[in-house]
């Protein structure tokens, strides 16, 4: 069994569900002879051919406007947007056709489409490269929005994606596209959408994210670890819908939360975790729920990056002050 | 039936590849201070580009767009303008901007991940780098509407690439252009490539010019890599513009003589015997050869001018690696004319996790 990086783990996905499905197809821009920017598409041209994997003209509205079309008339497209940045022009396509096609036709159509993007910041890119707008698209009646935080994890979300009959926005956390391998067996195994993944048992106080901030958060867990503290880590992956039971199921058990997201602060799906534990959890809390996002500003250039996302001591400082209730 | 309208897209070049003038030059050609400023100029940008390059590889600058091979189509554009004019770049017509006042360390600032390099030297009107494809032809579109309303007789400079003629923002821009009979200038700079994606992959159209036609401006091709033909089409162009004559879509042929960006590596999809052939039509030496054949130019004046324009590239540098980090506090600082309470609280925050007070 290979060992592969979380990108590897999605080209490896997307080669299997295209040798299974012929009406799965990849469209978007540099996807084919160059296999993508980030290579997320590396050798797919060669093994499905230029009539399975489309270098598009240089237009967002053309991919995702595309995109509904086949989609409504029973293919897979699984369209890149090359960059989180560049996904706005999408978004009339995406909110006003792909999100309700099945609604407004009363089930007589659907938009089976999966839109990828990297996403996310700390790579050191030029501006609109490092956007995580996951919020704006959870806040759409009809999208599911889904974030993987392993390969693992970006293998069997993607697969359930592709073979999902609705809309699928999936934004893969690009600061951890090759940071570490893992042994993903290329079998075809889906995991389940809608579900949080606990990373980590704990009975202390429970650690929110997803992501690439899965990765500063586990580090959290362990520092606080030494401390004595037993810190449960739930990956949300899933952030629209988000099941709420899990996370709520650990609050009972700890009764402190912090969320850690990367997305600015107001409108975050930090808040939309924050609102469910008030409305079904007060009881539980023995401490206000603590946020530790980015900013209110557009993510910084990169001299400034590393200031604006979360670092281990930032939600350190949160789990403490959190603690301290008693 | 019978055809309702026919169009043609006129060609325009004078300097070929050997530096070799045409009969039918127009009068600047034969202005040598005019050729020598233009041939500075360009050779500058290249010495300033082949050192940002540099910087990149050994990590003192982020991902960078270079602009190599497009020095006359960008020198040109830039000369053809005035001050008061505004240009909406993409993110690698530093040469256009070299021209209009803005610096080789803002370029560097910005590339070099600090915000500070689009509060540039130059005129304040223009817009910075725009990194989404195509955006600023719409808001040079915009100027121009702009302009017009206020009778005032300036013009808006768009530049996007062969892949950004795709993108719905360009249509848009020549469309409401020709609606309103804007003032705008949308050049095309057709480097052949959009990444990976080659030309003739990005549309079904015989020329990018003609793009224009649907929207009722006039259009014109024009070899990108003759310094001349560019600054004559373009100052044709704009003056049309300023006296409400319409706007004008400019397709610059040329080609992209390095990787898109440092991020990139193009031997991954792009022949190397196109990219020979591209050498052999670069825009540098066929203005130098015109140079030398009049006298004007020779190895030692070109050592001598190298030395001095590497001399400034490095001051330019310099003042660059010199430039402090802004506080931390800075990212909220020009949020709003205002800072809002709630952004107050959070910059409040970030200071007193920096333990500092300063900002
Ligand atoms: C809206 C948008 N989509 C995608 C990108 C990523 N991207 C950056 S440059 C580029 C190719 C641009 O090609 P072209 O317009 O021909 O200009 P060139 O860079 O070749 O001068 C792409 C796809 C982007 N910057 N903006």
């Amino acid at each position: 069994m290979a060992e592969v990086t979380l990108i590897e783990a999605v080209t490896q996905a997307l080669a299997y569900e295209m040798r299974q499905d012929p009406s799965v197809v990849v469209l978007g821009e540099d996807v084919g002879v160059n296999g993508g920017v980030f290579r997320a598409t590396a050798g797919l041209h060669a093994k499905f051919g230029s009539e399975r994997v489309l270098d598009t003209p240089l237009d967002e509205t053309t991919i995702a406007g595309l995109s509904v079309g086949m989609a409504f008339q029973g293919m897979k497209p699984v369209a890149e947007a090359q960059f989180d940045g560049f996904i706005y022009p999408m978004m009339d396509h995406i909110v006003c056709h792909a999100a309700r096609m099945r609604t407004r036709t009363r089930g007589r159509l659907s938009c089976p489409m999966v839109l990828r993007a990297p996403w996310g910041g700390g790579i050191r890119a030029p501006e609109h490269h490092s956007e995580a707008p996951e919020a704006l698209f959870a806040h759409i009646p009809g999208l599911r929005v889904v974030i993987p935080s392993s390969p693992a994890r970006a293998y069997g979300l993607l697969l359930a994606s592709i073979r999902d009959p609705d809309p699928v926005i999936f934004f893969e956390p690009k600061r951890i596209y090759r940071q570490y391998k893992e042994e993903v067996p290329d079998d075809g195994e889906a995991l389940p959408l809608d579900v949080c993944f606990v990373l980590r048992d704990g009975t202390d106080i429970t650690l929110v994210t997803w992501g690439a901030h899965v990765k500063e958060t586990l580090e959290a867990a362990d520092r606080l670890a030494a401390q004595g503290i037993s810190a449960e880590v739930i990956d949300v992956a899933t952030v629209k819908p988000i099941d709420f039971d899990t996370i709520q199921e650990s609050v009972k058990k700890t009764g402190r939360c912090v969320i850690v997201h990367e997305a600015a602060r107001t409108g975050g799906i930090g808040a939309e975790i924050a609102a469910n534990l008030a409305e079904k959890s007060l009881f539980d809390l023995l401490a206000p729920i603590e946020r530790v996002t980015g900013y209110d500003v557009p993510i910084p250039l990169f001299r400034l990056e590393m200031k604006y996302l979360p670092s281990v001591d930032r939600i350190l400082a949160a789990a403490q002050r959190t603690l301290a209730y008693r | 039936m019978h055809t309702v309208a026919t169009f043609s897209i006129p060609y325009v070049g004078y300097l070929d590849e050997d530096g070799q003038l045409s009969a039918d030059a127009p009068a600047l050609a034969a202005d040598n201070d005019l050729i020598l400023d233009l041939y500075r100029r360009m050779s500058f940008l290249r010495f300033f580009d082949t050192k940002a390059v540099a910087l990149q590889r050994t990590g003192k600058l982020g991902t960078y767009a270079s602009c190599l091979g497009h020095e006359a189509a960008h020198v040109a554009i830039g000369m053809a303008m005035r001050y008061e004019d505004v240009f909406c770049p993409m993110y690698r017509e530093y040469g256009v901007q070299f021209v209009r006042g803005v610096k080789p360390r803002d370029v560097l600032m910005y590339w070099g991940g600090d915000e500070r390099g689009n509060d540039f030297s130059g005129p304040k009107h223009d817009l910075p780098w725009c990194v989404p494809i195509a955006t600023q032809c719409l808001h040079a579109a915009g100027a121009a509407l702009a302009f017009k309303l206020r009778k005032e007789p300036r013009v808006a400079v768009s530049v996007v690439g062969d892949g950004g003629t795709s993108k719905t923002d360009f249509y848009g821009a020549v469309n409401s252009a020709g609606a309103y009979r804007l003032p705008y200038v949308g050049v095309v700079v057709n480097n052949q490539w959009a990444i990976s994606v080659p030309r003739s992959a990005q549309t079904g159209a015989e020329t990018l010019a003609q793009k224009g036609i649907a929207g009722g401006l006039h259009c014109v091709q024009v070899d990108g890599n003759d310094a001349i033909a560019m600054l004559a089409v373009m100052r044709e162009a704009i003056e049309r513009a300023r006296v409400g004559g319409g706007g004008t879509v400019v397709e610059a042929v040329t080609y992209r003589l390095s990787d898109h960006t440092t991020a990139d590596d193009a031997r991954r999809y792009r022949p190397e015997d196109e990219v020979k052939n591209a050498w052999a039509r670069e825009p540098l030496k066929r203005l130098r050869t015109l140079l030398e054949k009049r006298g004007l130019w020779d190895a030692a004046r070109e050592e001598a001018f190298k030395a001095e324009a590497n001399a400034e590239v490095d001051t330019e540098v310099n003042a660059y690696l010199e430039t402090r980090t802004q506080p931390v506090s800075a990212m909220f600082d020009f949020m709003f004319a205002e800072l809002p309470h709630d952004l107050a609280a959070q910059r409040a925050e970030v200071l007193r996790l920096e333990g500092g007070t300063h900002g």
